[in-house]
């Protein structure tokens, strides 16, 4: 089963299974900021307002990202 | 864990660099890394206040170098290049980076040297780009920094095994603190002595998802024991970035901040006021009478006199501002209202350049460089003019100290920091609009995304901050002393020529050229309630928004009869109504950028296009909402 990371409750930790279709800079820029295959993320926050953006740890960083790009990463 | 003695490689190896040609061309060390690995407080420690800060030629990319002495006696030139997270570069910051390490860019020697930064709690993604670097067979020392923050959560790293592994010298450091400092010097003095020990270039494009492969593995071989990564870091995000505490907590910081700025200034403000009433008396009672007189007391001392004493305010904004960029906070305040911006077609990172406007639009508007889509960044630009910018403040506590009365409302708020809170407000709505508006019309496009790296917290450090404020304050009183002196100079010449006729009976500027272009432009202004005077004063804050105080210091101190003596603050009192003082108010708000912002604009959207429209549509809502406010309260205080 396909979940996504912006569905991961928070707290509980995953791993990255893979990327659905993205340009090509904004799955290169996702590599750059620590996302890749096989990296445990965790969900730590939602924003206010609606709960977008999210704050997700990936490996031993924090990176702030929007729901809709969320989405468009796999997790296992 | 101390490495230094495990990587020095040959200790005794003489390695000073032949003294007579050291000065001529000493070797340029570029400074490298990720936009959070503490590339900036390393340069400061290493440099001091020994910066220069200057421009890349046809970019608006700062370039920031600093002399460095080496151990042996020889200096190098340290460059602290933009931040990026790789060679492919998404702005023109990391374009100049690219270019600069690849030898290609214009105005800039191929760097000798690397001196790679990376942060020891992030150590995969670091090194991700360290490996990048690594390719292009410069030699080069990484400074493996924050170990301090890395021992704190526990992180054990095997710093021989990594350096082994990378095949360059890595040295433990902790920037803010000034820790292995020395250790580094030993190690760039090595790589400089011998810069032939760097391995050929190898094809320099790597596939991205290898390199971090690769990148991953040899951090987790490095890697003795995994601590809990920032521990202490998610505490403080708990309440940060909780969802009722967080936007609390920061409008509550940005009140505190508008608030001290207006009260820890005073007193130095009066110091200052009183050093430049010193000044003009010992002008005064030292030059004849005649033309220099003038020009010295009413001329420069009035005009630039007039500026200078807002110093201590724009001090402390940036001081605030610093603080909070060093802390880490500025991304958390980003995280929080990155769902309001883009409610009006911005995002997140928009909150940093509009911040920094506060303190100026023009490190405001290239700070939008970060900024990958091009029509989120061309929206950013057009609304940074919005967010009040320090040179307004004099403008603002001129009218406020006349007009609104110091009333204590309730604890330590008052009226006056409570009127500049709103005026600040409207600005912010108004900035909120024109986005909204903007990018439903001109700058239409696709829904931009908001993707950032957090860094963890650390407290920020004094250095940073200092070296930060003198940058900045030597830069305004540059200003202070070039763009507004002469500009200052210039109005006096137009506010005191042509003199009046003999037995003139109306005061001495109603004949002079300024009083003439102010007669000719009142008719445009006065259905919003403005005089000649303000009409005489806008003109000069074009050309910078705080010399519109000093435009109107000079006007009213010729103005003057030598029995009316009082300061601005009773000339304006005794000469305008309070609807007319609120429609001033009211157009700084809005008012069209002066000629720098303009410029600046220029360059950064590449055609007159861009700052032209700015012009255009600040200068209409400047002018509607300074004729709603004026009319408003006429009605308001007629009918009361």
């Amino acid at each position: 089963m396909a979940n996504t990371l912006d569905s991961l409750p928070t707290g509980v930790p995953a791993s990255i299974s893979g990327f659905s279709t993205l340009a090509p800079d904004v799955l290169q820029r996702l590599l750059e900021l620590g996302f890749d295959e096989g990296v445990r993320v965790e969900k730590l926050h939602a924003a206010p307002f609606g709960g977008d953006p999210l704050a997700v740890k990936v490996g031993s960083t924090t990176v702030a990202l929007r729901r809709a790009l969320a989405s468009a990463i796999l997790i296992a | 864990m101390n490495s230094e003695t495990r990587i020095r490689a040959a200790p005794d190896a003489p390695v000073a660099l032949p003294p007579m040609i050291a000065p001529m061309i000493a070797p340029m060390i570029a400074v490298v890394g990720y936009p959070n690995a503490g590339k900036t407080s390393l340069f400061n420690a290493l440099t001091g206040t020994r910066q220069k800060v200057g421009n890349y030629p046809g970019v608006t990319v700062e370039r920031k170098a600093g002399r460095y002495t080496l151990p042996s006696g020889g200096s190098v030139e340290l460059v602290d290049l933009p931040g990026c997270y790789s060679l492919t570069p998404r702005s023109p910051d990391e374009a100049v980076t690219r270019d600069t390490l690849l030898g290609r860019q214009d105005g800039e020697r191929t760097p000798t040297a690397l001196l790679i930064v990376a942060d020891a709690t992030n150590l995969p993604s670091h090194l991700r780009f360290a490996l990048e670097l690594k390719r292009l067979g410069i030699p080069a020392v990484m400074a493996l920094n924050r170990v301090d923050m890395a021992a704190r959560d526990g992180l054990l790293l095997d710093v021989p095994a990594l350096s082994a592994a990378l095949g360059i010298p890595v040295i433990e450091t902790v920037a803010v603190r000034r820790r292995g400092l020395e250790a580094l010097a030993k190690a760039l003095e090595q790589v400089v002595a011998n810069p032939h020990t760097a391995a050929a270039a190898t094809d320099p494009s790597a596939d991205p998802r290898a390199l971090s492969r690769e990148a991953r593995a040899l951090a987790k071989s490095a890697t003795l024991a995994e601590g809990e990564s920032r521990k202490t870091s998610r505490t403080l995000d708990r309440i940060a970035l909780h969802p009722v505490v967080g936007p609390l907590l920061l409008a509550g910081i940005l009140f505190f901040m508008f608030q001290a700025v207006f009260t820890w200034a005073e007193a130095p403000m009066g110091w200052i006021e009183s050093g430049i009433a010193w000044l003009q008396s010992l002008a005064d009672a030292s030059l004849p009478e005649g033309f220099l007189k003038s020009l010295a007391i009413d001329g420069i001392l009035a005009g630039v006199g007039s500026v200078i004493v807002f110093l201590p305010q724009i001090l402390i904004l940036f001081a605030f501002i610093l603080l909070l960029e060093g802390s880490g906070y500025m991304v958390r305040a980003a995280f929080l209202v990155d769902k309001l911006m883009a409610r009006v077609g911005l995002n997140g990172g928009a909150f940093i350049p509009l911040l920094s406007s506060f303190a100026c639009a023009i490190p405001g508007i290239m700070a939008t460089r970060t900024i990958a889509d091009p029509k989120d960044r061309l929206t950013t630009i057009l609304i940074a003019p919005l967010m009040t910018c320090s040179a307004r403040l004099p403008v603002y506590a001129v009218i406020i100290a006349a007009f609104i009365p110091a009333t204590r409302i309730w604890g330590p708020i008052r009226l006056q920091g409570l009127v500049l809170f709103c005026l600040y407000a409207c600005g912010i709505l108004g900035a909120m609009a024109a986005a909204w508006v903007l990018r439903r019309t001109v700058t239409k496009g696709p829904a931009p995304t908001f993707l950032m790296e957090m860094p963890a917290w650390q407290w920020p450090s004094l250095r940073d901050t200092g070296v930060g404020l003198w940058l900045r304050a030597s830069a305004f009183l540059k200003r202070a002393g070039s763009i507004i002196l002469g500009v200052t100079i210039a109005l006096w010449v137009l506010a005191s020529y042509p003199k009046p006729p003999e037995g003139a009976t109306a005061p001495a500027i109603d004949y002079s050229i300024a009083g003439q272009i102010g007669t000719a432009l009142e008719p445009i202004f006065r259905p919003i309630g403005f005089n000649r005077e303000i009409s005489i004063a806008l003109i000069p804050g074009m050309a910078a928004r705080e010399v519109a105080v000093s435009a109107l210091g000079t006007v009213y101190s010729l103005q003057a009869t030598p029995d009316d003596p009082g300061g601005l603050v009773d000339r304006l009192r005794s000469s305008w109504s309070l609807p007319t003082a609120l429609a001033f108010l009211a157009w700084f708000v809005f008012a069209p950028q002066c000629l720098s912002t303009l410029a600046v604009a220029r360059r950064e959207t590449n055609s007159w296009r861009w700052p032209a429209f700015m012009f255009s549509y600040l200068f209409a809502m400047a002018y509607v909402f300074a004729g709603l406010t004026y009319w408003t309260a006429r009605a308001l205080l007629s009918g009361g």
